[in-house]
């Protein structure tokens, strides 16, 4: 496995960063319709909620992300469509499928502002966001552990942001759950970079009904502040 | 049958308990209808030609099906058990599979895990109608589901999965289930569901909440190839969503089994006929 010591770094930090303009900022990650529907109401239940969260459809984006990172960095990218397609199939939610996609294309068109290179071609017209995160890392010279953690902290602080939005909280309690949380983003990270080396069929497909079903409510809400 | 199954060697524990039962049906020579080929039960897996007991979605009322139920034998799976079944819709035919009750997944005598696999194959121009009963996660039990369906492309299939957070008021036990669903030779579906003290966050608003009975309905129809039924999220606990491939999924999460239920059928209502019950 990548170390994380030497080099990359800055690059990672770069990709991480919820203010690198690849549109993570008009989503909440699903608090806003679990918020919405009554089902986070204090900071305990935001934990619950972050914590579910990067341990379903987070461990499944950094797999993803680590997976197709590992195969850009071998320059294998007639791979990346079956990645797609085995992430289509772990997203029943139609809205989460969309979202993820139009995450991946924002994402696509600032790197290819940012820093360009001919990886980015080989996507499809709209792929997804994780998929998008591991060809970037790798076009970073970062490894797949590295593609994982950029993946799992930009959409973990991204729906933890959100929360002073939708929800009466303190900013400090919202980020003492982040602090408390790295440990667990570090492990989830290295078992995406572990399970990228497997079969694409066996890589993490965690469910999570509440957040489908709530995303499903989203989209057709009159009243709303983030995209989903 | 029963005593052959007992103390195999898979799990290595005494008292434990392996099983294999196989399932296939085929086409009637005479072309009409379907039969039950194999019917092979094993242990607590038994295996029953059977009638209609209810509404069924594709299938009602209809003579010229095979239809089988899956009854316990004995209690569990229990920890240290490793159950498997084995279904194959062979071309054409079309094959119903229910259960009699309950799954009640329960701790062993000892430490260890209980194992259930399930793979089914649906071939050419056959349907799958995968009807079964809840599988209730008793408390300290510590379960893993698998479940693997491979379609052919002119394959039309639905099932139901229910499962229980525990008995009533009790906290449920470790499970851990997985239901993937490839057609042709791409992913269809592909969804793990974990909850129980063993993983953390499951009990949060973006997994399960405070609900204590998940389920939900995947139908495919290669129909469904060009266009789907709309999202159509039909309660707040509840939506039918159409898959990337000729398929939907109807999701619900609820506070007991009569609500998951009564959820679920209402999404299939959605469907319209033929799908509804």
């Amino acid at each position: 496995m990548e170390s994380l010591g030497s080099g990359g770094q800055a690059a990672l930090l770069l990709l991480a960063d919820g203010r690198l303009p690849a549109g993570g900022y008009a989503h909440s990650g699903g608090l806003e319709p679990a918020v919405a529907a009554g089902r986070v109401a204090d900071v305990a239940g935001l934990e619950r909620f972050l914590i579910g969260r990067v341990e379903t459809a987070g461990s499944i984006a950094a797999a993803f992300a680590a997976a197709a990172c590992a195969r850009a960095g071998r320059g294998n990218l007639s791979d990346l469509a079956e990645l797609e397609a085995e992430l289509d199939a772990r997203i029943p939610s139609p809205e989460l499928r969309k979202v993820s996609r139009d995450l991946g294309r924002q994402l696509r068109r600032a790197m290819n502002g940012i820093h360009p290179h001919p990886h980015f071609a080989a996507l499809g017209a709209a792929p997804h966001q994780p998929v998008v995160m591991g060809v970037a890392a790798a076009v970073f010279g970062l490894g797949p552990r590295a593609a994982a953690l950029a993946i799992l902290h930009e959409n973990n602080a991204g729906a933890a942001a959100a929360a002073a939005k939708v929800m009466r909280v303190d900013p400090f309690e919202v980020h003492a759950i982040l602090a408390r949380m790295t440990d667990r983003l570090d492990c989830l990270a290295a078992e995406a970079a572990k399970a990228a080396d497997g079969p694409t069929a066996d890589l993490p497909a965690s469910g999570s009904p509440l957040t489908d079903i709530a995303a499903e409510h989203h989209r057709r809400s009159d009243v709303r502040l983030f995209a989903s | 049958m029963y005593a052959s199954s007992l103390r195999k060697a898979a799990s290595g524990r005494p008292g434990a308990m392996t099983a294999r039962a196989v399932l296939a049906s085929e086409l009637a020579a005479n072309g009409r209808g379907s039969r039950v080929r194999t019917l092979r039960s094993d242990g607590p897996l038994v295996l029953r030609p059977c009638h209609p007991k209810g509404p069924e979605p594709l299938t009602d009322r209809r003579h010229d099906v095979a239809r089988v139920a899956l009854a316990a034998g004995t209690a569990g799976p229990l920890g240290g058990d490793s159950y498997a079944l084995d279904v194959q819709v062979g071309a054409g035919s079309t094959l119903v599979l229910t259960e009699i009750s309950a799954m009640l997944v329960l701790p062993g005598p000892r430490e260890g895990q209980s194992r259930m696999s399930i793979t089914v194959r649906v071939d050419d121009g056959a349907t799958f109608v995968w009807w079964p009963q809840p599988i209730i996660a008793a408390r300290r039990c510590d379960h893993r589901h698998d479940v693997r369906i491979t379609l052919a492309e002119s394959a039309r299939m639905i099932l139901r999965e229910e499962m229980l957070l525990g008995r009533h008021g009790e906290a449920p036990g470790d499970f851990s289930g997985r239901l993937r669903i490839t057609r042709g030779r791409a992913a269809l579906y592909d969804q793990q569901l974990r909850f129980g003290q063993a993983w953390d966050g499951w009990n949060g608003a973006a997994v399960l909440g405070d609900a204590a009975a998940v389920g939900s309905i995947v139908a495919v129809d290669p129909c469904w190839t060009d266009m789907r039924p709309p999202a159509l999220p039909f309660h707040k606990d509840a939506a039918l969503m159409p898959l990337a491939g000729p398929g939907v999924a109807i999701g619900a999460v609820a506070p007991d089994s009569l609500a998951l239920r009564h959820l679920l059928t209402r999404g299939l209502h959605q469907l319209g006929p033929p799908w509804a019950i």
